[in-house]
């Protein structure tokens, strides 16, 4: 008696589960929304970085337009994927390169409405035919950015060659008072140490990776932390010596520093991660053309600067470069002369960065 | 003469309906827990059963089809195997040091008299007034470079200790975060104990070890297997503290998992993992309890 009615309680539980494990991602083709410039059709529901966007843009938005903004955060592609898949619904995401792809080939975006975003002309050329989406038919770039090396100067010394050895090679890190941290990223790890033994950090031959993991193996010694979260924090502190991690986060805290001076941000010459952040208007948004105003919002000159000198990322606003600071400037015009590269997916072959990650860190 | 018969023959549906309208209490009393688990526990972990079953799109999405076990397959790697064996060493020496720790504690606190009894307490219980999370970061400026306990050796005569991001801080952090847990179950089982039991013993010619060893601590054994389940499960799985104090410089099983589901995207293997981990984890503690039943 007891048991048949646990059995009954569990054959529920396991129903309840199937049809909630189904729910999400088999929605329908998305059907494009009609909008037309400054059109708003209800509340924005934002789902975005931590830390991305000047809250008195926001503020501004809803004065102007009469809405509310509500913003929630992720700190990962990831993590935002798994929100939208469990069904929950935003008007607007703010999603890497690589994962705009995964999102257009698994049919999660709406396409964006250009009659409703006018200032899309003020869009750099660079950003206007983007390999995961080249006719910008389901994003337009929001930021942009690199992932170095922080060094500080005073325990690394003036003369050094801007490379992955200062993180890679023992015999320079031996030298380093509280050693080196690297993010703790498989994709972006990998990829550094891919990148240092001259391979592309989308190279998918196994046998190269074991060399990346290997060469990470070697170094560990020196490695204080792998950390993606704090490592600005370490290096103005004096915690490490170099530190691997997000251009904006690096001169933000570097301008932050108590001596800036002693503390700069390269990107090693064997060619480092350059990325770009997408808005794009999910499915399931139930204010499309609210989406569609402010990504033009976003796009106007002004506002554009008005992000860039509150983030310190990149700008892909061309129209906004007579408002911005010169220190992004001249920041980011180094970046476009640097040998960079975009993380592209590599399918099912993914898997083998997480794994190697955790293998080198045994 | 009636009166008997027929309370014999109503007594068994009194009886009867008796124990319906109990147990119809009952239901409805466990109702909300009932609900509760069902929605926040039963439900989440038979989805995690049904994924670990499905399959990775090359994209990374979970195909609820093509069913078939090979993410089970994958627990027998041996980059697995290194894993594990790491965080359950982790976790048996954790333990263990909690143990040795708070066995002297748990039985001074239950031998003093009520007033210092509750004081002695009160003080066990006031890290949980703040988060674990800021308490894990407070130990991570405590052990820093430039932190107290490396200022001190200094100023002594020493060199600076570096024990940030080593396998000893992850320790201290976990020994820190987790001695309550076993403090209060040892406590408890202690104080409840008949001491008049010990003074037999010694009566008896047991000098002070031997009752220690045949009286005392078969009695608080209750104590300390829970204490030890309570400490050994959740630093099994731990990922705040190695990714705080450790710098997430070797692999746990917790990071290993986390990183299944948010770098690697591959939903299926890292719900075969925890699912492997709860089962090894239920395995454990029912042997544990069974081990030690008779004195629960």
């Amino acid at each position: 008696m007891r048991h048949s009615r646990l059995w009954r309680l569990a054959l529920l539980v396991l129903a309840i589960a199937l049809v909630a494990a189904s729910c999400g991602g088999d929605d329908d083709d998305a059907v494009a929304a009609d909008c037309s410039a400054d059109q708003v059709d209800g509340d924005l529901n934002f789902y975005n970085w931590s830390e991305y966007i000047d809250p008195e843009l926001i503020t501004a938005f809803e004065e102007e337009y009469g809405v509310d903004v509500v913003e929630s955060f992720y700190e990962s592609n990831e993590a935002m994927l798994s929100q939208l898949q469990s069904g929950v619904s935003y008007d607007l995401v703010v999603p890497s390169d690589y994962m705009i792809g995964i999102m257009i080939t698994e049919g999660l975006l709406l396409p964006l409405d250009k009659d409703a975003i006018p200032n899309l002309e003020n869009l750099a050329e660079d950003f206007q035919a983007p390999p995961y989406d080249p006719n910008l038919e389901y994003s337009v770039a929001y930021q942009y950015g690199t992932t170095g090396l922080g060094v500080n100067l005073d325990l690394v010394g003036d003369a050094f060659t801007p490379s992955w050895a200062l993180v890679f090679d023992p015999a320079l890190t031996a030298n380093f008072a509280g050693g080196v941290s690297l993010l703790n990223d498989p994709r972006e790890t990998m990829g550094a140490a891919l990148e240092y033994l001259g391979y592309s950090l989308n190279d998918t031959t196994l046998d190269h990776l074991q060399e990346a993991t290997d060469l990470i193996k070697a170094a560990k010694a020196n490695i204080a932390t792998f950390d993606s979260d704090q490592y600005d924090e370490s290096l103005v502190n004096g915690e490490v010596a170099v530190a691997h991690g997000y251009s904006g986060n690096m001169i933000v805290a570097i301008g932050e520093a108590d001596n800036p001076d002693q503390f700069t941000y390269i990107l090693p010459e064997e060619g480092a991660t350059l990325w770009i952040d997408n808005m794009a208007v999910p499915v399931g948004s139930q204010a499309p053309c609210t989406a569609f105003t402010f990504i033009n919002y976003l796009l106007d000159a002004e506002n554009g600067a008005t992000l860039t000198n509150w983030n310190y990322y990149g700008s892909p606003n061309a129209a906004s470069e007579p408002f911005l600071d010169q220190e992004v400037i001249d920041f980011y015009a180094e970046t476009a002369n640097a040998n960079t590269e975009v993380i592209t997916d590599t399918g099912s072959y993914e898997i083998n960065f997480t794994d190697k990650l955790a293998e080198a860190k045994s | 003469m009636t009166a008997p018969t027929d309370r014999q023959a109503v007594t068994p549906e009194l009886e009867a309906a008796a124990e319906r309208a109990a147990s119809r209490r009952g239901v409805l009393i466990a109702l909300p827990s009932w609900a509760y688990l069902s929605l926040f526990f039963a439900i989440p972990l038979v989805i995690v059963l049904v994924y670990s079953f499905a399959t990775r799109s090359s994209t990374g999405l979970t195909q609820l089809r093509d069913w078939n076990l090979d993410s089970y397959a994958r627990l027998w790697d041996p980059l697995v195997g290194e894993i594990a064996l790491r965080s359950l060493l982790l976790a048996i020496a954790t333990t263990a040091i909690c143990l040795a720790v708070s066995y002297p504690f748990a039985y001074y606190i239950a031998t003093r008299g009520p007033t210092a009894r509750n004081i002695l307490l009160v003080l066990v219980m006031i890290p949980f007034w703040s988060n674990f999370l800021v308490r894990t970061y407070a130990w991570r400026v405590l052990l820093g470079t430039d932190g107290p306990l490396s200022q001190l050796t200094q100023a002594l005569g020493g060199e600076p200790i570096r024990l940030l991001f080593t396998n000893t801080a992850v320790l201290i952090g976990l020994v820190y975060g987790y001695l309550p847990f076993m403090v209060l179950p040892l406590y408890a089982a202690l104080e409840r104990m008949d001491w008049r039991l010990v003074e037999a013993a010694r009566d008896l010619y047991a000098d002070g070890w031997t009752a220690f060893r045949k009286v005392t601590w078969p009695l608080s054994r209750p104590g300390v297997i829970a204490g030890s389940i309570l400490v050994f499960i959740p630093t099994l799985g731990a990922y705040v503290t190695p990714a705080i104090l450790g710098g997430a410089r070797t692999t746990l099983l917790g990071d290993y998992i986390v990183s299944q589901f948010l770098a690697a995207r591959n939903q299926p293997f890292g719900s075969a993992l925890s699912i492997a981990v709860m089962s090894v984890m239920l395995a454990a503690t029912i042997l544990y309890f069974r081990s030690g039943a008779r004195n629960l």
